[in-house]
């Protein structure tokens, strides 16, 4: 539908800075409009039984696994992440969200009890209604995913605002996919966030909140929820802590190389990820041997062409991003951290106009700035430590909680750091792995609420008690 | 005079003008996390709620600046510069319809700034 004002923006590409598109401007008008027709359409779909909504997400998978390529390309045009990812990795999660929660949602048994001999109590399930979904721009269809999944599936209607970096390869996504679905069902607004963001965000008929960003919106967002007493989740970003133990060297095994590995994922989507490993916290006895593997595994990392299979690393996702980066890669130099790769913009010949920097590698300490503030970028802070409880005390001191992992062939090791590191999700001996059933969420400052794995059905409903007597005498206060 | 902790380019105070003009009095928020974290965010004055933990470090171009006590433990030695650049941020600060973002460009205080830095105040 086109903008009620009429106003478009133009899209580009961060590959090459090239016009890819122009994008609705909408306001306050088509928010008030999008949530108007998601609530003429929640009185049918809200009605539609689990069964019907489980068919329709594996429809929308197979649609999704069809049109696989048409789809990564979008988003690697749109966000400037490599093929070698959305093709290997964003589009094949994105499709398994839809098809794990089709599965959830027809597995589910309710909940009875008898209260005594003539009481019965039942937990009813019923979906919020509309919801409004704000998501972010390094992982355009995989976030869209994860929130479209859980509330279709559970009965409501969506309506939902894309980054306005990235708002094309969610508007080619609709266009795949958009017949297998019920008019209003799932409604896309684009547009900036002051003019169609904050009228989404503090609508008084949306009935839930969910956002992934940063720490001044989350804290808006969660402003104008209790102006309107409703939930939100908000997910706002993380500094996770990568811990290597000496033991990863006891042996130049396949592990070895998955703990190296392990390290430059760092890398992986331009370090645009909430859950960057971007501090790595090194024991000292192993750090020598240990950096220089991996500084090795890191100067390899090619890049070059995001559309090539063999480039391992693409654009930022825009020139803002970009200068933000680089002012921190400056910030790390100005506080006297030992730059041991990268550090430069990366000229890339074929696209002289496009976004692009160094994997880049500072040593220093966890007082830094580049230790403490998420860089969003390819910029990885090493240090190192002498035991478990100075890993621990690293790990730990962020105000941040979002991922965490654990590398070191000592299970009880591993146990005592799982336990003892504050973030919403540890890895042991490995990292960024996102299956759809395990949970996704943040201690501290990183947000509130989780993301991913069945418990997500409950926060896309109302839970309704009703309290059935079959006992005909009078309680007799009266 | 106390040295300044927060101050803003010339080009930036021209897009403050810009957006006072066109929206009425602003406030500036230093975000923190994902995505677009750590930049500057620019409100109408009193559109952002100010909690006890957040701390006021001075005005740019006659906006206050405030950033949350937790992140001001890593800019207390650093001046922090406003700037803007080309480009297309997310979030519901002002200036992105104009295609333009704040970021923060930072430089380390000398040790005889340190002993002359203006004292932080709490927000509310």
């Amino acid at each position: 539908m086109a903008p009620i004002d009429g106003k478009y923006f133009e899209n580009t590409s961060p590959i090459d800075a090239s016009f890819i598109a122009r994008i609705p401007q909408s306001n306050a008008k088509d928010i008030d409009l999008a949530v108007e027709k998601a609530w003429e359409a929640a009185a049918t779909f809200s009605k539609t039984s689990p069964a019907e909504r489980s068919m329709l997400m594996f429809r929308i998978a197979d649609r999704m696994e069809e049109n696989i390529e048409k789809l990564a390309m979008a988003e690697t045009c749109d966000n400037g992440k490599g093929m070698r990812e959305t093709l290997g990795a964003d589009l094949p999660l994105v499709i398994d969200q839809f098809r794990y929660f089709g599965g959830c949602v027809r597995t589910e048994a309710g909940s009875v009890t008898n209260i005594d001999a003539d009481t019965v109590s039942m937990e009813v399930h019923e979906p919020l209604g509309v919801v409004a979904q704000i998501i972010p721009w390094n992982f355009p269809l995989l976030m869209a995913a994860w929130k479209i999944a859980p509330a279709l599936v559970t009965g409501n209607c969506i309506v939902m605002k894309p980054a306005e970096q990235t708002p094309a390869s969610l508007l080619v996504l609709m266009e795949v996919i958009g017949d297998l679905l019920p008019p209003g069902v799932l409604n896309v607004v684009n547009g900036f966030g002051a003019e169609c963001g904050k009228p989404l965000a503090s609508h008084p008929d949306v009935k839930k909140v969910a956002f992934t960003g940063e720490t001044s919106t989350g804290r808006l967002i969660m402003q104008y929820a209790a102006e309107n007493i409703i939930p939100v989740t908000t997910e706002l970003g993380g500094k996770s802590p990568n811990i290597f133990f000496e033991s990863v060297m006891d042996e130049d095994d396949e592990f070895l190389d998955k703990a190296i590995e392990g390290l430059v994922l760092f890398a992986l989507n331009q370090g645009q990820v909430c859950t960057c490993p971007s501090r790595a916290l090194i024991q000292e006895s192993i750090y020598d041997k240990f950096m220089e593997k991996c500084l090795a595994r890191i100067e390899a990392i090619t890049m070059g062409d995001p559309y090539e299979l063999t480039t391992m690393m693409g654009a930022q996702a825009s020139n803002d991003q970009h200068a933000k980066i680089m002012s921190y890669i400056d910030i790390g130099k100005q506080e006297g951290a030992e730059l041991l790769t990268g550090g430069e913009v990366y000229e890339n010949a074929q696209y002289p106009n496009g976004y692009y920097i160094q994997p880049t590698v500072f040593k220093g300490n966890n007082k830094m700035r580049i230790f403490q503030e998420e860089i969003f970028g390819p910029v990885l802070a090493v240090t190192t430590f002498k035991d478990e409880d100075e890993a621990l005390e690293i790990a730990n001191d962020t105000q941040f909680g979002l991922g965490s992992g654990v590398w070191s062939r000592d299970m009880h090791q591993v146990h005592k750091m799982s336990s003892g590191i504050q973030a919403g999700r540890v890895w042991v001996n490995c990292y960024h792995v996102y299956p759809a059933g395990a949970s996704f969420g943040g201690y501290k400052n990183s947000g509130i609420g989780r993301e991913n794995h069945a418990m997500m059905l409950n926060g896309y409903r109302h839970t309704k008690n009703v309290l059935i007597s079959y006992n005909k005498n009078k309680l007799g206060f009266f | 005079m106390p040295v300044e902790r927060v101050s803003v380019t010339e080009a930036a105070a021209e897009v403050i003008d810009r957006l006072r003009s066109e929206h009425g009095e602003l406030m500036f928020h230093l975000s923190g996390g994902c995505c677009d974290g750590s930049s500057p965010m620019c409100y109408l004055a009193g559109e952002f709620r100010l909690g006890g933990r957040d701390l006021y470090l001075g005005d740019i171009h006659g906006c206050g600046f405030y950033m949350h006590a937790d992140q001001f433990e890593y800019y207390k030695n650093c001046h922090t510069i406003v700037d803007v650049v080309e480009g297309r941020g997310a979030s519901f600060s002002l200036e992105i319809p104009l295609g333009v973002r704040f970021i923060i460009r930072s430089r380390i205080f000398t040790d005889e700034e340190l002993a002359d830095v203006r004292p932080v105040e709490a927000a509310s």
